[in-house]
């Protein structure tokens, strides 16, 4: 048997001394978890089972370590119309302690980064980023940033710990006494030993959750108390497949440079009339005109080898059109899922694919977004 | 860790179990620990010539795909359609229920060159 070989989404780095290590690093470990790099961080893929860890987050209530996402602060009497000039949705529309998704566009209104904006009072902003992009997304940003914003990378200073699934409330409520979760989309802080804790109601699982931030020093006693509140340690491997159930795109494989939200399907995070902002041009026209290629969710309609990220898509007569960019064997459908982008003439619902496995064609059908409807609808 | 007596292993985890000319091939306990979940597996087809190394049989978790290897040479005589059914018997049975083919082998000493049970105990440490 070949020793399963990475996979194609790890992301890992070539040279394994820049590989870095999150403040959770050794817990995961003793906890058992098989580790992988990612991102060029050391991570766990699993503990016990990725079909187990998924399960439990649609159930109950799962734990994943997000220390090496990033979180950048912005303030100043010119930060709204600076982040409404830098990402693509309308950051005015927050009140404070509310948050939105949104992307940073390079000028052809291709995707740097997706990401979350959370407003924090009149003129401050937190942030939270790719863990791949953290440096690209810093270095794009300070290259326009103006005189009167305050604008810091504070990544390094936070541990993250994401607690998913329809028992993450009551999670919270035992391991936080006395606070509150803030409703969707929200943001809270409050204190806690060596600082800051800030709690932010929002997810990449499609179930009821939280992230919560707090210094990297308390990360480790954290994540213990969030078990120890129910929570079961999940690693990137159900963390994927919860997010592609959900078509949350991920960035790098369904989201690049050379893609555009509108192509992406997610017009909704862009507000064309706010004012201008970097990319605008490029997607006002192609949302006057449809885009050329549309992001499809393709669900095979039968069993079959799993899809997986660059497996090639054809027409129902055989002809190659496309490749996936994502592709997992979805542990809630028990079937193939995936995403692609496909000529816009075969992205409607219904339409006739092909996947292509080692030579072998297993039909699957474009269908509505996401694949999985959670049963409960957060607050 | 289970490695039955009875077997013959080669270094990449496959496990054979020779009757007559007839050698039925498996992977290991190790090797299903080692892969976790199995969510398919995809046979080869009957008739089908393979010689020793080649890569005959296809067993998959979430995140990777991995190619079983014919520990001997031989032609495909029977799959086990159970595990195309119910791939998760490679990991909950893989020297029983979870076999995946079955070789006729053309040559018999093919097997003795494999490892033995102490041989392989060793190979995994």
């Amino acid at each position: 048997m070949t020793s399963p070989e990475g996979d194609p989404q790890a992301g890992g780095v070539s040279d394994s001394s820049t590989i870095q290590s999150t403040p959770l690093e050794s817990l995961h470990v003793r906890l058992g978890a098989r580790m992988v790099p990612f991102a060029g961080w050391n991570m766990p893929v699993q503990y016990s089972s990725i079909m187990d860890e998924h399960a439990a987050v649609r159930s109950a209530v799962g734990i994943f370590d997000i220390s090496h996402m990033g979180q950048f602060i912005v303030s100043g009497p010119g930060a709204l119309p600076w982040l409404n000039r830098m990402f693509a949705n309308n950051a005015a529309k927050l009140a404070p302690a509310q948050g939105q998704y949104s992307f940073l566009l390079n000028e052809a209104g291709g995707v740097i980064d997706d990401l979350i904006v959370y407003r924090t009072g009149e003129d401050s902003f937190f942030i939270v980023v790719n863990a791949s992009m953290i440096d690209e997304d810093y270095f794009w940003m300070a290259k326009h940033q103006p005189e009167d914003v305050e604008f810091s990378n504070e990544s390094a200073l936070w541990a993250g710990m994401a607690v998913q699934g329809p028992e993450s409330a009551a999670a919270f409520a035992k391991a936080c006494p006395g606070q509150e979760l803030p409703p969707r989309n929200g943001i809270v802080r409050f204190p806690v030993d060596g600082g800051e804790a800030v709690v932010c109601r929002t997810g990449y699982t499609g179930e009821d959750g939280f992230e919560f931030f707090c210094p990297a020093a308390q990360g480790e006693a954290w994540f213990e108390k969030f078990i120890a509140a129910g929570a079961k340690p999940c690693g990137l491997g159900a963390r994927d497949s919860l997010r592609l159930e959900m078509c949350y795109p991920l960035n790098g494989s369904d989201l690049s440079p050379e893609r555009t939200p509108i192509e992406a399907g997610l017009g909704f995070f862009v507000d064309l009339e706010k004012g201008d902002f970097i990319g605008r041009e490029v997607l006002a026209k192609q949302k006057a005109e449809g885009p050329a290629q549309r992001l499809v969710a393709l669900e095979y309609t039968d069993k079959g080898a799993p899809p997986r990220a660059h497996y090639p898509v054809l027409d129902a007569s055989g002809q190659v059109i496309s490749e996936l960019c994502s592709g997992v064997l979805s542990p809630s459908l028990g079937k193939g899922i995936g995403m692609a982008y496909v000529p816009a003439a075969l992205a409607k619902p219904g339409t006739d694919l092909l996947v292509d496995v080692r030579g072998r064609h297993f039909p699957a059908k474009v269908v509505k977004k996401p694949f999985y409807k959670p049963a409960a609808q957060k607050a | 860790m289970n490695v039955p007596q009875n077997l013959r292993y080669n270094k990449s985890h496959e496990w054979v179990l020779l009757e007559g000319d007839i050698a039925t091939v498996g992977i290991s306990d190790h090797a299903q620990e080692e892969l976790t979940d199995v969510v398919f597996v995809e046979l080869p087809p009957i008739g089908k010539t393979v010689d020793l190394g080649d890569p005959t049989a296809v067993v998959e978790s979430v995140k990777a795909a991995s190619d079983i290897y014919a520990p001997v040479s031989g032609e495909v005589v029977e799959v086990n359609d159970a595990v195309e059914a119910d791939p998760s018997l490679v990991n909950s049975d893989p020297y029983g229920k979870g076999w995946i083919f079955k070789l006729k082998v053309k040559n018999a000493a093919q097997v003795e060159q494999l490892l033995d049970a102490a041989g392989y105990e060793a190979l995994i440490g």
